[in-house]
């Protein structure tokens, strides 16, 4: 049953991820990735990471991509707009940066691989609830934590003051 | 296994039954308030006191003439009405209405689900319903629509932030994130939240407002400015299907606030359920008043007013919250 599941949403996020980069229309392109992180909020539900899965609905499909969908559709780009022109480099890192990523993915593959343990594991019946990451979040990782916190704040105030002259 | 999932679509399709009714008459209801506020009778010729209206309108929805104009995205155009539609509907799967009952030698949870993180679950599927009036003002071709969709992004997403926070002081206080639990822990008049979170049930009150889109935060409608905003275009079942998403998500505001600020179903001498549809229709009366009552914001008044006197007094409130408990 759960492996069906997997099956499907996988082959859903796959296909969406896809479409994302191959539609010339950003709205729609921007559509498929909503779909595409709500099939990898159920990836993580599926994960027991059920916190994890609402936090991804909530921030990235239900706010961030607002207002991408808020600020392709206030440009309002006509597809002469676009500059679809290929330039060499262009293609040249592009391939460059594609092979570094596979290579990449594989090592982690390969690593990973080797992790997994053989025998079924017992997990912790509050795994991915709010308590423990909120625990995790609050002593082990509280340095992370803050310093995206600080990093997030460094990067608004740096979009307003470029998007503001005159403050 | 087989019972279980018989039990669950059950009280689904009550759910659902119920709610497509509530829907019905609550425009009925509106109008017969509205009617009464303006010294009007309102709907009187279809059956008495105009009881049959709802059914008569439904019947004229569905048989007009569906328009679909011309230069519009086809698809997303159709798709638009049904992303609104179905995330208002998803919203009660996880507000409990009533106490367990026991039928057949079974006890039963008068709730759909009882997920333990019912209230990050309403929020998130909340957060989807902005995608169908966006789509809707954007694929529909006419610069009226795309100007409220756009105002209606901007609204939801700067209201649903201070939406978020107003709910954080329950949810210290209750200290779940269930909203059995949290109706479980207001177990006497003087424990319900509006008490012991006046601020914060405030804040939530004017934030549901306009999520909904209701008056005095109607500005993705806004008659007069945009002719009717994002659904301009829309007609026969499509526009229909606007108005369900619409009334269902003032049912569902409703109910939130039921269950979080009164103590949902609980409530002496009358049954469980009887109280929970008394609370919430005290939220839709409340929410007709307003709009016989207050004139439409303006928009740089409606933005001011979110970001800065709701969101600081929302953060106030959790920082207020936080010294109480602590003491």
């Amino acid at each position: 049953m759960q492996f069906f599941i997997f099956l499907i949403v996988s082959i859903i996020l796959v296909v969406a991820s896809i479409l994302v980069i191959v539609q010339r229309n950003p709205v729609v392109s921007a559509l498929f990735l909503i779909a595409a992180l709500c099939a990898q909020a159920i990836l993580y539900l599926l994960l027991n990471a059920t916190f994890l899965a609402v936090i991804q609905i909530i921030v990235y499909a239900g706010a961030i991509m607002v207002l991408f969908l808020f600020v392709i559709m206030l440009l309002n780009l006509r597809k002469d707009e676009f500059g679809f022109e290929k330039r060499k480099a262009q293609r040249f890192f592009g391939i460059l940066f594609a092979i570094l990523l596979l290579v990449e993915l594989g090592v982690v593959i390969k690593i990973g691989l080797s992790k997994i343990p053989s025998t079924e594991f017992s997990l912790d019946p509050d795994f991915g609830g709010v308590q423990s990451i909120g625990k995790a979040l609050f002593t082990d990782y509280l340095l992370p934590f803050e310093l995206t916190s600080v990093l997030l704040l460094v990067a608004m105030v740096g979009a307003i003051v470029l998007a503001k002259k005159k403050l | 296994m087989l019972t279980v999932v018989i039990i669950a679509l059950i009280k689904v399709a009550v759910v659902l039954v119920v709610l497509l009714l509530m829907i019905a008459y609550l425009t009925w209801l509106e109008r017969k308030l509205l009617a009464h506020f303006q010294v009007r009778l309102g709907p009187m010729r279809v059956g008495p006191h105009g009881l049959l209206q709802p059914i008569a309108d439904g019947l004229k929805l569905l048989f007009k003439e569906d328009v679909t104009p011309s230069g519009v995205n086809k698809v997303i155009y159709t798709l638009a009405p049904i992303l609104s539609f179905v995330p208002a509907f998803m919203v009660f799967a996880v507000i409990p209405f009533g106490d367990k009952i026991f039928l057949f030698g079974r006890s039963i949870d008068l709730v759909i689900s009882d997920f333990n993180m019912g209230i990050l679950y309403i929020f998130a599927v909340a957060s989807l319903g902005v995608y169908g009036i966006v789509l809707a003002g954007w694929s529909s071709n006419n610069k009226y629509s795309l100007l409220g969709g756009l105002r209606s992004s901007a609204q939801m997403v700067s209201y649903e932030v201070s939406l978020g926070l107003s709910v954080i002081g329950v949810l210290m206080l209750s200290e779940s994130l269930s909203l059995v639990d949290i109706v479980r822990s207001q177990d006497t008049i003087f424990n319900w939240y509006i008490f012991r979170q006046p601020l914060g049930f405030i804040i939530f009150l004017i934030c549901a407002i306009a999520e909904t889109n209701r008056l005095p935060f109607d500005l993705p409608e806004a008659d007069n400015e945009l002719v009717a905003g994002y659904y301009t275009e829309y007609s026969s079942m499509k526009f229909a299907m606007f108005y369900l998403g619409e009334y269902a998500n003032m049912i569902n505001a409703s109910a939130i606030a039921t269950t979080l600020f009164l103590g949902g179903w609980q409530g002496p001498w009358l049954p469980p359920v009887v109280w929970f549809f008394l609370k919430l229709f005290t939220f839709l009366f409340l929410f007709i008043w307003l709009r016989a009552t207050l004139p439409r914001f303006r928009y740089d008044q409606l933005m001011r007013f979110g970001w800065g006197i709701l969101l600081p007094l929302a953060l106030l409130n959790i920082f207020i919250t936080g010294i109480v408990m602590v003491w």
